[in-house]
């Protein structure tokens, strides 16, 4: 069974690390839909 | 954890239900990933946000993990990710949020 398949994503992305935008489109290539999506700065 | 990001957590959770949300994360090191899944899951551990003393006890995942990244299309992910996976410390990020998630998460684990 798909963990993400028809699931609400909220990404929260590292500016450091890996961006919002980038975990959205992975999280869309596996078919969830991304309700928030933010990139965090820790500096 | 950004206060704002807490409050959206919050209330995305109560209209879509704890049960159809996952959280994905891609923090750049093991412990502020760990921290970021506590307090979605958890609580904030700081008590400093709108989470604190509030368990959603949602699933929550690092972007780099094999249970959500073998669902993604490889081309997207190697586009997005692939250069950052090979800096980022995978193994001790993946510890952490796994540990995590294996105590707090109650739903998508």
């Amino acid at each position: 069974m798909s963990l993400l398949e028809g699931k609400k994503v909220i990404a929260i992305g590292d500016r450091d690390g890996i961006p919002g935008p980038a975990i959205e489109a992975c999280a869309k290539s596996a078919g969830a839909e991304v309700v928030f999506a933010s990139t965090e700065c820790f500096v | 954890m950004d206060l704002e990001i807490q409050q959206r957590v919050i209330d995305l959770t109560s209209k879509f239900g704890a049960e159809n949300m996952i959280v994905m994360l891609g923090g750049a090191e093991a412990e502020a990933s760990g921290l970021s899944a506590e307090t979605v899951c958890a609580g904030d551990p700081t008590f400093a946000g709108p989470l604190a003393g509030i368990a959603l006890g949602l699933g929550v995942y690092h972007v780099v993990e094999s249970e959500v990244k073998n669902e993604f299309d490889p081309a997207v992910y190697d586009e997005q990710c692939g250069m950052m996976e090979m800096v980022l410390d995978i193994d001790s990020i993946i510890g952490e949020v796994k540990t995590v998630r294996d105590e707090y998460s109650k739903y998508n684990k």
